[in-house]
């Protein structure tokens, strides 16, 4: 087996792994996320750190059920109902120079989290029809934004909204504020939800899956898009996303999530050509090669994601991993290690003296 | 796999198919157009081959899967399939009792598990629906057959008096897999059958529709969006644009050849999981909207958004037609001549 230096001093690790310095925009630091219910209660995210560089792409990438989504709802501190965000901390740096906030602990509803969420903190979600108001024109809701946030005028607004329509390439964008959503293809319908994230520059753009339900043509010219605002507005990008083939394309550092966790981070070569941990080994594999001989078998990742309530003990990948020990990955519980500049990786083969 | 060729004819035959769906507007419902879904379309499945048919949404893909189910009432064409008997039948032609025998061996699995089974029926009734009211068997007989649909597609059947519910997305298209084989079918048509499912889950589940088309000898028409997948699962693929087939070939010739340019639009938008590619080589995209089924272009329906077109594509609508010797065939006035980038050229060689 190849051996790689390791770095199992904990400061090292909690520093994203990284010797040098960044500028961070975001710092997600133990994030645990939990809903609960009747049933009891689901861990959704359960003690989840990485960080976001400013101007960055960062991919959180992950199967359903593994909390890459209400990581990304955590950072808007808009968990869904039934949820909150119980313990750590989401550190937001809007300007270098000034101390960080703690976004985590401020009041989901309060006047400073508003004032965050929708201005510096935008979001696209998976389904651009059930995120626009199927009553209001596109311009009606892309004005409310904009007055709300950048306390502008009706006629500086609209302005304002028209410029931004026309930035993410809607055609004749003036003629356009006067039309309903569901007047827009479903290309066009992602661009008008982009536009209105976009609509008071933000910071921050969460992406939740923007592209899964777009064809593959349009999606190319999504994730262009994407591309060439963040170089316009040195934006910094969290896209959540199943679909690895897309994390390969836009991706600068990916997180992947299991059950809950991270499992494994790092830059986007190293996950893809040197992944560490087991899942994203086993997850790589299993997607269908475009190249190569096409007749293969698929490999598998036996069994499936556990259930929400019943959590395995110890490493929650162990039931299904090849590469588990018994008496050690089903009873301890891995601690994320660095094991590269930036490459982190939660796993019991990679923590020292094993 | 090989087809061995034999004199007979092919199991399911589409001849000029045509879905068009009338527009109505007024007080009087009056017709004023269609939307031509299915625009004249013929194809040829052989026995035990997978077809795979993509395409952009609103390309027709699902509404020919549907047609070919007799779910819509073809505007024209023939559906001929060959019966057990090994006579052929126009399934446009037929209606009733006839229908109802067919729908035995025409089975469809759906794109969601979780609206495609209905939440108050057990499993047991699901899986097993076809089997009773067709009066196949009854009771512990058919406890029995439920019981080993169950086990040939993964699941357990101790579970069988659960509800859809109580099953993952990846379970509940296993049920829907083992109802659309209920019936021992000889044609499968999935529609996104694996678009909904996690990666890991997805790989499972193709796995095992290969694996079951070995073991009962299916036929595959498999529509999807994914070109990764479609190519893993098809010996031959069907490219869709606007209600037409613009180009059919065995899939390693799609890949490495294509003939139309949408097709090689198609290829180049494939997202690939190597960030190493990124840097690598140019991606055409396509400017514009698919063309509105209601309204297509003159001419041929891509040329608004093709890059090669001329004049001649403007007028005239060019027809599917064999290109080369080994079945390549494309509906583009221009196939000869294009040199297209064939997707090879995006890819590096293997590492490890």
């Amino acid at each position: 087996m190849l051996q790689i230096p390791m770095n199992t001093d904990p400061d090292f690790a909690m520093a994203g792994g990284r010797l040098a310095e960044r500028d961070l925009l975001i710092e997600v630091d133990d994030l645990r996320t939990h809903f609960f219910g009747g049933a009891g209660s689901i861990r959704a995210v359960d003690g989840v750190s990485f960080s976001i560089p400013r101007g960055k792409t960062v991919c959180v990438v992950g199967e359903s059920g593994s909390g890459k989504s209400i990581t990304g709802r955590s950072i808007l501190n808009q968990v869904p109902r039934g949820g909150r965000i119980v313990s750590g901390a989401i550190r937001y740096r809007p300007d270098p120079a000034a101390p960080a906030i703690d976004l985590a602990s401020l009041d989901p509803r309060g006047r400073d989290m508003r004032a965050i969420r929708g201005a510096q903190i935008g979001l696209i979600s998976q389904e651009p029809m059930a995120a626009l108001s199927p009553v209001h024109t596109i311009g009606n809701q892309m004005m409310e934004v904009i007055r709300l946030h950048l306390k502008m005028g009706k006629k500086e607004a609209r302005e304002h909204a028209i410029e931004t329509l026309a930035l993410v390439g809607i055609p004749r964008p003036a003629e356009r504020m006067d039309s309903y959503a569901f007047q827009f293809s479903g290309g066009m319908r992602q661009r008008v939800c982009i536009a209105l994230a976009l609509a008071c520059r933000p910071k921050l753009l969460i992406a939740d899956e923007p592209t899964t339900a777009l064809d593959v043509t349009t999606q190319a010219n999504i994730l262009d898009l994407l591309g060439s605002l963040q170089a316009e507005f040195g934006l910094s990008v969290l896209f959540v996303t199943h679909d690895l083939g897309v994390v390969a394309e836009i991706a600068d550092e990916v997180v992947v999530m299991y059950v809950g966790r991270v499992v494994e981070a790092g830059d986007v070569d190293t996950i893809f050509h040197a992944p560490a941990h087991p899942y994203t080994k086993a997850l790589l594999q299993s997607v269908p090669r475009m190249h190569g001989q096409p007749t293969e078998r698929l490999a598998i990742i036996e069994g499936m994601v556990p259930s929400r309530f019943a959590r395995p003990q110890g490493c929650s990948f162990h039931p299904r991993c090849k590469q588990a020990r018994a008496g050690l990955c089903d009873q301890r519980d891995p601690q994320s290690v660095g094991i590269g500049d930036g490459h982190v990786v939660s796993c019991l083969l990679y923590e020292g003296g094993q | 796999m090989a087809v061995s060729q034999t004199p007979r004819s092919p199991l399911l035959e589409l001849k000029d198919l045509r879905m068009h769906f009338p527009i109505r507007k007024g007080a009087f419902r009056h017709v004023v157009g269609h939307v031509k879904a299915v625009d004249g379309v013929s194809l040829r499945v052989e026995d035990g081959e997978t077809l795979g048919i993509v395409g952009e949404s609103g390309c027709g893909k699902s509404t020919l899967a549907r047609t070919v189910l007799r779910i819509y009432q073809p505007t024209s064409g023939e559906i001929r399939y060959r019966d057990r008997s090994g006579g052929t039948v126009d399934l446009a032609a037929l209606s009733g009792p006839a229908l109802d025998e067919i729908h035995r061996d025409l089975r469809m699995v759906f794109q969601d598990p979780q609206s495609s089974l209905n939440p108050r029926l057990p499993v047991i009734d699901i899986i097993g629906e076809v089997l009773s009211v067709n009066g196949i068997v009854k009771g512990r007989e058919l406890e029995h057959r439920v019981a080993d649909l169950m086990l040939s597609v993964g699941l357990r059947p101790e579970y069988m008096r659960r509800y859809p519910h109580a099953f993952s997305g990846g379970e509940r298209q296993r049920i829907g897999i083992a109802r659309a084989l209920a019936s021992n079918p000889r044609l499968v048509i999935a529609d996104e059958a694996v678009s909904a499912l996690d990666v890991s889950v997805q790989a499972q589940t193709i796995n095992l529709l290969q694996d079951l088309q070995e073991q009962f000898g299916l036929t595959y028409l498999f529509v999807a969006h994914d070109l990764s997948v479609v190519r893993h699962i098809s010996d031959n693929i069907a490219v869709m644009y606007v209600g037409r087939v613009v180009e059919k070939a065995p899939t390693e010739l799609i890949f490495s050849r294509p003939l139309h340019p949408y097709t090689e639009a198609l290829l180049s938008a494939v997202p690939i999981a190597d960030p190493r590619l990124r840097r690598h080589g140019t991606r055409i995209r396509l400017a514009g909207e698919v063309a509105d089924p209601a309204h297509p272009p003159p001419g041929c329906p891509f040329h608004p958004r093709c890059r090669y077109a001329t004049e001649l594509c403007r007028q005239e609508l060019p027809v599917l037609r064999t290109i080369t010797a080994d079945g390549h065939a494309a509906a583009c006035h221009h196939a000869e001549s294009l040199s297209l980038n064939p997707f090879a050229d995006r890819t590096v060689p293997e590492f490890n």
